[in-house]
């Protein structure tokens, strides 16, 4: 009887306990699930106001549950909204990005791999002074070059040229992508490099031939990294390129201000989407890798 | 010939000197072990032999060519490291054929030259595998390979079974002996481990604090260590010192020692010193494996064997050996003894020493006293 009585009470116990953690967890996700709602919420009203039809937008106010439904703004934005007297949407533009982004990350990511191979297993006298010098460059705000960039593409007669923009985000890139580079390359042993000299490898086979082929994983978190920053870049694209020439991030905001009469909000959210659709889509796809190549040593 | 031979040696990283004018050759085919503690310099040797250090002063030659400025793919020596430093993304088979296409060897003759080392070192099946889906001893293999595949003036070997678990070590130290006796190439083989040295090498060079010690045969180097360092590294369980003096009279000469309780014992030695230090003072060096249990029919078959009494402390058996720590005055010292008839512990056990194989130090600079020609 005595045993019986111990054991139901050891039960009701395990019973509170387990109410007791039931209720921590619940409180866990509640909490989780009111920030991602925070953090989500502008993307929902962009969606959704892209896909509402304008008076009732205006009617109901930007921020309101969606009560209709058009596709119109979408093809509007993208080929047919006036903006500053020329009326071809924001496609000029979105494929200017493109041709800006996509050498200016490669690029800058194959510079940056060098940079970091040299770095990490050619050093120098003051080569680590160098590297501090470069990692600078990652604090550095992007205004202070403003500047010195307005000279130099000014004298290279690429102002107001996409171009030049390939060129400025190339070089602002450099800083990043030796740091990324240059810590994976630290953890490669030395020895494969000692090997590959006895091998009779010179700099460039060793670089090509051994290195590159184990430096996917930071390669992807590179340039996942460059694409997005150099995408979404605005400043250096406002202040050096002007109407066709800019980038979309330039042209969006052009569009959201260059409205004289009633802000056409419907087409401003889906330039805004058309504009994020591309690093949405890398960090949809490549995100898992990124999270991978960040937490990775190299090889073992 | 000597196929590598280095004078005057030395290597300062800024202000420190780690080599302090390394005097070393090795004859064509000889297998060279550099031993020492670790940060004794041996490594540093090893890569400046390599041309993956510089030389701060001195010479290196190898096959009588002056290699000081050589890169290390122009020397014709090939080496094997302690991490293997297998490129993880080749095969094995790429792996050993990387030097060759560096050199732009014909396909035909690496075809050659592939199947060759596979067949010596028995790793044709693994040829298309990564070195990721090695084992530990299969990588070194592997390595081998790249080092043999090339047929160069000289091999180097960098701590190669330090990664390799107890028993794999035994089976690989025996392989490469085995493969030294049948391919005869000159070796440098650097190695932490004294046993490793004394079963592979035909000479050991032992080094501390940048300096060499001693260069000389395995044999030589264990029974007549040219100090007290050389004679401490060397041999496991090590060498015991034991502060003693030296007595001679006329004819002979003797080493007295203090024994726990405060008496001496007098052990007659089968040889006369060259030199005795001031005061007579001395350290007797004896290995573990001199001592024995006093037996008179012992002492009729080795007339150098001394006696004196001492407690036992401790006993460890191995199973083929016994090993044990006896007191004497103001330490201990330890003796590997057969199992039969091993020390127990507590006994007061009446030890034999073989003073025939008995070392003399002399306690001021640690070098051995040598012995009067017969």
């Amino acid at each position: 009887m005595v045993d019986i009585a111990f054991g139901s009470d050891f039960a009701a116990s395990i019973r509170t306990e387990r109410r007791r953690y039931m209720l921590g967890r619940v409180g866990v996700y509640a909490f989780l699930c009111v920030f991602a709602i925070i953090y989500l919420l502008p993307l929902f009203v962009i969606i959704a106001n892209s896909f509402r039809e304008l008076p009732e937008i205006t009617q109901n106010g930007l921020i309101a549950f969606p009560r209709s439904f058009s596709l119109a703004a979408w093809p509007n934005a993208w080929s047919h909204f006036c903006v500053a007297g020329t009326c071809e949407g924001v496609k000029r533009n979105f494929f200017n990005s493109l041709v800006m982004t996509i050498p200016a990350t490669i690029v800058s990511t194959l510079l940056g791999a060098i940079n970091g191979y040299v770095l990490a297993k050619w050093r120098f006298r003051g080569s680590e002074f160098l590297f501090g010098c470069m990692t600078l460059g990652v604090f550095m705000p992007g205004q202070i070059a403003l500047m010195p960039w307005a000279y130099i593409l000014g004298n290279l007669r690429l102002s107001n040229s996409i171009y030049g923009l390939i060129l400025v985000h190339c070089i602002q890139g450099l800083s990043f992508t030796t740091l990324f580079c240059r810590n994976y390359y630290v953890s490669i042993p030395d020895d494969l490099i000692k090997a590959a000299r006895i091998d009779g490898a010179g700099f460039w086979r060793i670089f090509f031939k051994i290195v590159l082929p184990i430096s996917p994983p930071i390669l992807i978190v590179t340039v996942i990294w460059q694409f997005t920053s150099i995408w979404n870049e605005y400043l250096f694209g406002v202040v050096f390129t002007g109407g066709r020439q800019q980038p979309i991030t330039a042209a969006v905001v052009a569009l959201a201000t260059s409205q004289m009469n009633a802000k056409a909000y419907d087409i401003s959210s889906a330039a805004v989407m058309i504009a994020a659709i591309p690093p949405l889509l890398i960090y949809f796809f490549g995100g898992k890798y990124f999270v991978r190549g960040l937490t990775q040593g190299a090889v073992k | 010939m000597a196929t590598l031979s280095i004078t005057r040696l030395r290597k300062r990283f800024g202000v420190v000197e780690v080599l302090k004018g390394i005097d070393l050759e090795a004859r064509t085919g000889e297998f060279v072990a550099l031993v020492g503690p670790s940060g004794c310099g041996k490594s540093t040797l090893l890569a400046m032999i390599a041309g993956l250090e510089t030389v701060s002063d001195g010479e290196i030659r190898i096959d009588g060519r002056l290699v000081n400025a050589v890169p290390p793919k122009d020397r014709d020596i090939a080496m094997v490291f302690q991490s293997y430093a297998l490129y993880p993304t080749m095969t094995a088979r790429q792996n050993i054929t990387f030097g060759m296409e560096s050199r732009r060897v014909p396909k035909a003759e690496q075809d050659e030259a592939v199947k060759r080392v596979a067949a010596l070192l028995q790793i044709e099946p693994l040829l298309n595998r990564k070195p990721g889906q090695l084992s530990g001893g299969q990588r070194q293999r592997v390595a081998m390979g790249r080092a043999l595949v090339r047929d160069p003036k000289l091999f180097l070997f960098d701590e190669p079974l330090s990664n390799l678990d107890a028993k794999l070590r035994v089976d690989m130290r025996t392989e490469i002996k085995k493969l030294h006796q049948r391919v005869g190439k000159t070796t440098v083989y650097v190695t932490h481990d004294q046993i490793e040295a004394m079963t592979l090498a035909t000479r050991i060079a032992v080094m501390h604090q940048g300096a060499l010690q001693q260069f000389d045969e395995p044999h030589e180097v264990y029974s007549r260590p040219s100090n007290m360092f050389v004679a401490g590294f060397m041999g496991s369980p090590a060498m015991n010192f034991i502060p003693g003096r030296l007595s001679q009279t006329d004819g002979s000469a003797a080493v007295e020692i203090a024994l726990d309780g405060g008496d001496v014992a007098r052990l007659p030695l089968p040889y006369r010193p060259k030199r005795a230090p001031a005061g007579g003072q001395i350290v007797l060096g004896v290995r573990p494996e001199h001592l024995y249990r006093y037996a008179e029919d012992l002492k009729s078959r080795k007339g150098s064997l001394a006696k004196f009494e001492a407690p036992v402390e401790v006993v460890e058996p191995t199973g083929a050996e016994t090993i044990a720590q006896l007191k004497l005055d103001a330490h201990e010292i330890t003796g590997r003894f057969d199992p039969d008839g091993a020390p127990r512990r507590g006994e007061r056990m009446v030890v034999g020493v073989d003073m025939a194989h008995a070392c003399l130090f002399d306690p001021a600079d640690e070098t051995l006293i040598p012995r009067e020609a017969a």
